[in-house]
């Protein structure tokens, strides 16, 4: 039985308590009065299919599967005017995150959603050296969509990058593996630790 | 100037708006001693500002005068206006209360001739009127203000308008040596009837209430209502003068918001669908009402009010919190920007006036009442034991309609009688 078929069978019908109990901030849901303010505050807001105040509404309505595959919640970009706004100060922001990693776990996000897809990269990278390498970033990141785009985007941009080499912003050594934190081997611990606790918990609630 | 007699069977009323005024009137009828201090130069507060009341859409000014004429005529009561309670010391029965009074500048032999303000020349902002208009510094505060004297601004004082003000009274009623004094008095029983201010609408940032001249509150959108007002009655735009037809209302603007005023306000939901009837009334078909909520709150009685605005074809109510107040740069008409709950439709409304329904909070500070009081944390007087001889009335306890002060207030002052009974019960 997949995780999404488990969660299917342990809440059904109530996806708010399942938000509630899966969800990072999943409990504040239930305190959205449905007043519009963070819909109306959100910068990229006419680019939601469906805004934050009409997805809480979703959650509780039990529209599991329209929710989870949604595109909406990876449109946020973070910049927090919901938060600030909020009449109830929910967390707006962090719920959106909560939910956009909740549909990944359960493989339901939307295929190719490219915020994802950047996360992903950015999160692969990172996880290597501890620090960002931001040359084979900025590489993958053209290639996202092909070889093809690939090229075309590096063409492109290519007078940013020798300028960024020329200003030693960027460096090309750093294509042959990279730099480093100092206690690399400590920083993959660090992560793998993390890892166990993260799996302990989902075990324990999921 | 006034002289107190007071004894710690009197009770003490700290303002003299409508619920002060009531409770004061209470006592005094039921026999009691009653000093009542107002800090305004006039009685009535809040109350002689309004246009209409709800839900009956009847005036103020005549209740206000069946008021001002039972203070009149009771003996029991004394009135102190421009006046402060600085200190309060002692205990259920047996209180000492220190008063500064402020000097006026006036005296009683005032007869409200107005040669005073007609001979002075400079203007400051007139607060009855929110600073909608300019008041001469030698004025009457509003046409009904009781006691009906004039007042001289102690900015004027050592200027040359104060000695033309001087100079234009027959009546050898202007006395510029008058000096602030403090009087401090017994009193066996208080009623704290502080009153409400608006909420300061200029904190709610993205509504551009300090950026837009065209986005008011609803306080001043009632002055503007009265013929008596600062337009004279007439429904127009700050900016422009342009007459207002498409008016929008914003509830909960700072109330039920846990970055201004945590309790909803109670009063708001009326008073704009009130006003949305001033705007009907105006313009008749002509009228462009929209009316942005989060839910109507208008409770029992109020909902057959409601109903009747809401058959209206000319009033539109829009289930939204409104998220920012942008500008058109053109024509000054104020954007309204949001989501609708009914459809999640995205909106960018145009409007000519924007009234802000502001809530209403405590007129004293949490942190700064001259007495030991129990206040929740909204900042409103609780009813508790640890206020000993000292009691709430009207709208420094709670966000209350005129109604439910005037009742909170009877009730006050029935609590402050019992302990004035107890004293004199002890004393024999």
């Amino acid at each position: 039985m997949s995780t999404n078929t488990a969660m299917i069978e342990k809440y059904r019908n109530n996806f708010l308590k399942e938000v509630e109990a899966n969800v990072e901030e999943g409990d504040w849901v239930k305190m959205c009065m449905q007043c519009g303010v963070c819909s109306g505050s959100c910068p990229l807001g006419k680019h939601w299919e469906h805004p934050p105040q009409e997805i809480f509404m979703m959650i509780r309505a039990g529209k599991r599967d329209e929710v989870l595959s949604s595109d909406s919640m990876w449109m946020c970009t973070s910049c927090y005017n919901c938060i600030v706004r909020c009449p109830r100060e929910l967390p707006i922001t962090h719920i959106m995150h909560g939910l956009a990693h909740y549909a990944k776990r359960l493989g339901l996000a939307p295929k190719n959603q490219p915020t994802m897809k950047f996360a992903q990269l950015f999160w692969d990278n990172l996880s290597k050296k501890g620090r960002v390498n931001e040359l084979k970033l900025g590489i993958s990141l053209y290639f996202m969509n092909g070889f093809g785009e690939g090229i075309k985007t590096s063409l492109k941009m290519k007078d940013i990058g020798l300028g960024m080499l020329k200003a030693k912003r960027m460096s090309v050594a750093e294509a042959f593996g990279g730099h480093s934190v100092k206690d690399l081997s400590g920083f993959h611990k660090m992560l793998k630790k993390a890892q166990e606790l993260e799996d302990a918990r989902l075990t324990q609630h999921g | 100037m006034t002289e107190v007699v007071a004894t710690n069977e009197t009770i003490l009323v700290v303002g003299g708006g409508i619920s002060g005024m009531t409770a004061a009137l209470e006592a005094a009828e039921a026999g009691k001693k009653v000093v009542l201090v107002e800090k305004r130069p006039y009685l009535g507060g809040r109350v002689t500002q309004l246009y209409k009341y709800f839900p009956k859409l009847c005036f103020p000014t005549c209740g206000l005068e069946i008021n001002q004429r039972r203070a009149k005529m009771n003996p029991n009561l004394t009135i102190l206006t421009m006046a402060e309670v600085t200190d309060l010391s002692g205990e259920a029965g047996a209180y000492t209360a220190t008063v500064k009074l402020s000097p006026r500048y006036v005296n009683d032999n005032c007869t409200a001739c107005g040669d005073c303000a007609d001979a002075v020349e400079t203007e400051v902002d007139d607060e009855y009127n929110y600073g909608l208009t300019k008041r001469k510094v030698a004025y009457l505060p509003h046409v009904m203000a009781y006691p009906q004297q004039y007042v001289l601004d102690p900015a004027i004082i050592g200027s040359e308008d104060a000695e033309k003000a001087k100079a234009a009274c027959k009546y050898d009623a202007i006395d510029l040596d008058m000096q602030e004094r403090e009087i401090s008095f017994p009193c066996g029983a208080v009623i704290w009837a502080t009153g409400w201010q608006p909420y300061d609408a200029a904190k709610i940032q993205p509504y551009g209430y300090d950026r837009y001249a065209n986005v008011i509150s609803s306080v001043e959108f009632e002055r503007m209502a009265d013929p008596k007002g600062p337009t004279g009655g007439k429904l127009v735009r700050p900016s422009d003068g342009k007459e207002a037809k498409n008016i929008a209302f914003i509830q909960c603007a700072g109330s039920r918001d846990r970055n201004h005023l945590l309790h909803c306000s109670r009063i708001c939901c009326m008073a704009s669908l009130k006003q949305s009837t001033y705007v009907t009334e105006a313009w008749g078909d002509d009228a462009d009402v929209s009316i942005y909520y989060i839910d109507i709150r208008a409770i029992d009685r109020f909902e057959d009010f409601y109903h009747n605005v809401k058959s209206n074809p000319n009033v539109r109510f829009i289930k939204s919190k409104v998220a920012s107040i942008t500008e058109n740069k053109e024509n000054g008409n104020p954007v309204l920007n949001g989501v609708d709950t009914e459809g999640y439709n995205r909106y960018a409304n145009e409007h000519d006036l924007v009234v802000l329904a502001v809530g209403m909070q405590p007129s004293v500070d949490k942190d700064s009442f001259p007495v030991d009081i129990v206040v929740n944390r909204e900042g409103f007087i609780e009813q508790a034991d640890g206020n000993g001889g000292v009691f709430a009335a009207g709208s420094a306890s709670d966000a209350l309609d005129v109604n439910r002060a005037v009742q909170h207030a009877t009730g006050a002052a029935l609590r402050a009688i019992q302990v004035v009974n107890r004293v004199a019960g002890a004393e024999g």
